[in-house]
C-alpha cells in the first residue's frame, strides 16, 4: 500500500454512497465528505448512483446484478479512487464485479474500478496514512467486524487502528466481534426468526462488553443492530465509524 | 434422488428449533467449545495454514484423476484379498451391503460412526431384512436409542444435554434414576455395547480416507469402537464416497495433521485405524472378509459441476460449529442427512436443486464457514451459485422472482430509484415516529416484528449533495 502517494498532489476521490446510506443514513455520507475535505481530499459524487447490485447477486440474480454493475462501472469510469462507506458494497465492487462483467464491454473498466475502490477506513489508513482522530462520541466504544469487510476484504486492522488511536474515547473488546450480526440482506426477512436470534447474541455480547456504543463499517449491520437496540429501548448506540471520527 | 423432499417449510422447522430451550443450551455450549478448541489447536501450530493449502491442492489434483486413483485403490485392495463394489446410487449401495449380510448369514451389525451409511439410510434397510444394526459411537448410540438421526457431522448427539441423555438411558435401558454425569453414562453405554461387539457378525464403518497406493482404508475415531468394529466381526464392510480416495501415505499425513484440529481441536484423534484387507494367514485378529463399497450417489456428476469443491470436504464439521445459523437451529432443522453450510451443498448434490430451494438461503453468507474449512472450500460462493441455479431453473417461487426482477429494473434506472425513494417516503408516513418505524404491514412486517426500521430520510444524500458543494 502506498502511503507516500498521499503526499504531493491533492487526492481526489469519488464517493460511492450506496443505497442504504443514501436513503437511510445520509448523515454518514455528509460526515465522510466533511472529514475528507478537512484532510485535503477533493470529493466528487458521480451522478445517477443507485446500488452496487449486491442484493441481486447474493440472491442469485446474476444477469440482473451484472446489468447494475455495468452501470456502476460506467458511472465511476473516470474516478481516480472510489470510496465506499460499507464493507459489503466495497467487496462487491472489488471482489465480484470483474467476474460478473467478464467478457462484456465493461470488463476492463470493472477490473480498474476494483483496483481503485477503497472501503472508508482503508482509504483513511492505507491510502492517506491518517490514523489519529478525535472522537465525537463518548466511549467506551466496541468494534463489530462486518463479515464482508473482515472475511471478504480481509480487513480487520484499519477500523481498529482508527479506534485505538482515537483521543477522547476508550475502546473495549467486543466478545465474538467477528461473528455475524444476522443481517445477511434478504436473509433477514427470509428467515427473520433466525436472523433475530443471531442478532440477540450480538446484542448480548455488546452488553457484556461494557461499551456504550458499537462501531461498524457497514450500513447493513447498522440497520440490523440499531433496529434491535431501538426495539429493546436500549440506551446503547450503534454508529458508523464516520459518525465517531470528528470531522 | 436419495431422500424425499421435505415439505414442512424451512422457516417453520427453524422456528421450532429456536423454541427448544434445551437445544439452544446444548448447541451453544458445544459449538462455543468446538470453536475455542479449534482456534487453540491452530494457534499452537504455525504450519497449519500451509498444510491447509497443501491439503486443498492434494484434493484438487486427486479429483482431476479420480478414475486412475480409484483403479489403483481397487487393484491394491483386491491384491490384499478384499472386495470392492461400486454403487451408483444409494439404493445400489444398500443392496450391496444387504447382499453381503444375507450371504454371510448376519444377524447383528455393529457400526462405527459413518455419515455415508446415514446418507444411504442403511440402518432401516438392515432392520427390514432382520439384521439388527447397533451404533457403537457414543453419540450415534444415543440417537439410535432416541430414534433420531445425527444433527452434526461429527457430534451426532450435539443437540442433547447431558440431562436429556440421562433420562433417555434411564428409560430405554431400563435403569431408572441415572445421574446427568457423562462419565457414568459412558460407562453404562460401554457395558451395553461390549456384548454386542462380541456377538455381531458384521462390522460396518465409513472411511475418512482410502490410500490408493497401499489399499488402506483409514478411520479416524476417538472411542476405540472403530477398532472393535473392524476387527471383531467376521465380516467388515466399509462404505465410502468415491471422493475420499487419496494417492499416498504422505498425503494422509497432511490430512491427519489438520483433520482433528479442525474437528475437535485435538492434535490427533485418539485412534487412527488403518485397515488393509481381511485378516491374513498368521494374523490373530481381523475379519475373514473385507468389503469396500465405493459410493457415487451424485458425486461423479459434480467432478465437472458447480459443486465440485464440495467434494474436497473432509467431514470435519468445523463449518457447522462456526455457522451462526447452525448455532441457532441445529442440524435437524436442515431436514436432510448433512446439516450446516456444507450440508446444504451436499444436499443439493445428493437430492438435486429443488431440495435446496429454501435451504440455499439458510445462510447470511457471513463466510465463517469458508474461513474455518481446513481445505478452504468456498461455501458461500457455491450457496450463491445454488441460489442462481434455483432461479434459472424456475424452482424459486414466482413471487420472489417478480420482486427481484422489479428491484433490478429499479436499480438500473436512477429515475425509478429516485421515484421509489419518493413513494417510499410518502408510504411510510403513517408508520414513522421519531424517525423510526416500529410496525409495517405485509412483507415488511417480517423485519419490523422484532426490529425497528429506519425511515427513508427526508432528503437522500444525493439530494443533499448540492448543499455540500
Amino acid at each position: 500500500m502506498s502511503v507516500s502517494a498521499a503526499a504531493g498532489a491533492t487526492p481526489r476521490v469519488a464517493l460511492m454512497i450506496t443505497c442504504l446510506a443514501d436513503m437511510f443514513y445520509p448523515e454518514v455520507g455528509e460526515r465522510i465528505v466533511r472529514l475528507l475535505r478537512r484532510l485535503g481530499v477533493e470529493v466528487t459524487l458521480p451522478t445517477g448512483q443507485t446500488c452496487c447490485g449486491l442484493p441481486l447477486f447474493n440472491s442469485g440474480y446474476h444477469d440482473e446484478a451484472a446489468a447494475v454493475a455495468a452501470r456502476t462501472v460506467t458511472i465511476f469510469r473516470d474516478a481516480e479512487a472510489v470510496i465506499v462507506p460499507s464493507g459489503s458494497c466495497a467487496w462487491m465492487v472489488k471482489h465480484e464485479y470483474p467476474g460478473l462483467l467478464r467478457g462484456r464491454a465493461e470488463a476492463a473498466d470493472a477490473e480498474r474500478l476494483a483496483a481503485r475502490t477503497w472501503e472508508f477506513s482503508q482509504f483513511l489508513v492505507r491510502r492517506l496514512g491518517r490514523t489519529t482522530f478525535e472522537s465525537d462520541v463518548e466511549g467506551p466504544l466496541a468494534y463489530h467486524d462486518s463479515c464482508h469487510l473482515l472475511r471478504g476484504l480481509h480487513e480487520g486492522a484499519t477500523p481498529r487502528t482508527l479506534l485505538n488511536n482515537l483521543s477522547g474515547a476508550a475502546v473495549v473488546p467486543l466478545p465474538g466481534s467477528d461473528e455475524c450480526c444476522g443481517f445477511g440482506g434478504s436473509f433477514s426477512v427470509r428467515l427473520p426468526e433466525v436472523s433475530t436470534s443471531i442478532l440477540e447474541r450480538k446484542l448480548a455480547n455488546l452488553e457484556a462488553s461494557g461499551a456504550r456504543c458499537l462501531v461498524a463499517c457497514d450500513a447493513g449491520c447498522l440497520m440490523q443492530i440499531r433496529g434491535g437496540l431501538a426495539r429493546r429501548n436500549s440506551p446503547l448506540r450503534a454508529l458508523h465509524l464516520a459518525e465517531v471520527l470528528k470531522s | 434422488m436419495t431422500e424425499p423432499l421435505i415439505t414442512t417449510p424451512l422457516r417453520e422447522r427453524a422456528a421450532q428449533a429456536l423454541g427448544d430451550r434445551f437445544l439452544h443450551e446444548a448447541l451453544d455450549i458445544a459449538t462455543t467449545r468446538f470453536i475455542a478448541l479449534r482456534r487453540d489447536a491452530f494457534g499452537d501450530f504455525p504450519e497449519g495454514e500451509a498444510l491447509r493449502d497443501r491439503a486443498r491442492a492434494i484434493k484438487e489434483a486427486t479429483l482431476q484423476r479420480l478414475d486412475a486413483h480409484l483403479e489403483t485403490l481397487v487393484a491394491n485392495i483386491e491384491r490384499l484379498g478384499g472386495h470392492v463394489h461400486f454403487a451408483t446410487t444409494a439404493e445400489e449401495a444398500r443392496e450391496i451391503v444387504l447382499d453381503i449380510a444375507r450371504r454371510t448369514g448376519a444377524r447383528m451389525a455393529v457400526k462405527s460412526k459413518s455419515m455415508a451409511t446415514e446418507e444411504i439410510h442403511l440402518n432401516d434397510a438392515l432392520q427390514a431384512i432382520g439384521v439388527t444394526p447397533v451404533e457403537t459411537d457414543l453419540g450415534e448410540y444415543i440417537i439410535q436409542l432416541a430414534h433420531e438421526r445425527p444433527s452434526h457431522i461429527i457430534a451426532p448427539a450435539i443437540h442433547k444435554t447431558k440431562g436429556q441423555v440421562a433420562e433417555l438411558f434411564s428409560r430405554e435401558l431400563r435403569r431408572p434414576g441415572l445421574p446427568a454425569d457423562p462419565e457414568v453414562l459412558t460407562k453404562i453405554a460401554r457395558e451395553e455395547l461390549r456384548e454386542k461387539f462380541l456377538t455381531a457378525d458384521l462390522g460396518i464403518t465409513g472411511a475418512n480416507f482410502a490410500v490408493a497406493d497401499t489399499g488402506t482404508v483409514v478411520l479416524v475415531t476417538n472411542e476405540g469402537n472403530g477398532r472393535m468394529v473392524t476387527s471383531l466381526p467376521r465380516v467388515h464392510v466399509a462404505v465410502m464416497g468415491v471422493e475420499k480416495v487419496i494417492p499416498s501415505m504422505t498425503d494422509l499425513a497432511v490430512f491427519l495433521a489438520i483433520l482433528a484440529k479442525s474437528a475437535t481441536g485435538q492434535k490427533l484423534s485418539v485412534y487412527t485405524t488403518l485397515v488393509q484387507g481381511p485378516r491374513r494367514p498368521g494374523e490373530l485378529e481381523g475379519p475373514d472378509e473385507f468389503h469396500l463399497v465405493l459410493l457415487d450417489n451424485g458425486r461423479v456428476a459434480q467432478l465437472a459441476g458447480p459443486l465440485r469443491e464440495s467434494l474436497y470436504c473432509l467431514r470435519c464439521g468445523a463449518c457447522l460449529n462456526v455457522c451462526p445459523v447452525y448455532r441457532q437451529i441445529g442440524g435437524h432443522a436442515y431436514g436432510y442427512t448433512y446439516p450446516g453450510p456444507i450440508g446444504i451443498l451436499l444436499t443439493a448434490m445428493l437430492n438435486g436443486p429443488a431440495s435446496v430451494r429454501d435451504l440455499s438461503h439458510a445462510s447470511s453468507l457471513c463466510g465463517a464457514c469458508a474461513d474455518a474449512c481446513p481445505v478452504r472450500i468456498d461455501i458461500p460462493r457455491m450457496l450463491i451459485e445454488l441460489r442462481r441455479e434455483v432461479n434459472v431453473r424456475g424452482i424459486a417461487p414466482r413471487s420472489e422472482r417478480i420482486v427481484f426482477k422489479a428491484l433490478a429494473r429499479l436499480l438500473r434506472s436512477p429515475t425509478l430509484y429516485r421515484l421509489a425513494a419518493r413513494i417510499g417516503r410518502a408510504a411510510q408516513r403513517p408508520f414513522v415516529s421519531d424517525g423510526r418505524i416500529r410496525a409495517l404491514p405485509s412483507f415488511f412486517g417480517e423485519w419490523t416484528k422484532t426490529r425497528d426500521l429506519p425511515s427513508i430520510a427526508a432528503r437522500t444524500f444525493q439530494e443533499r449533495w448540492r448543499d455540500l458543494s
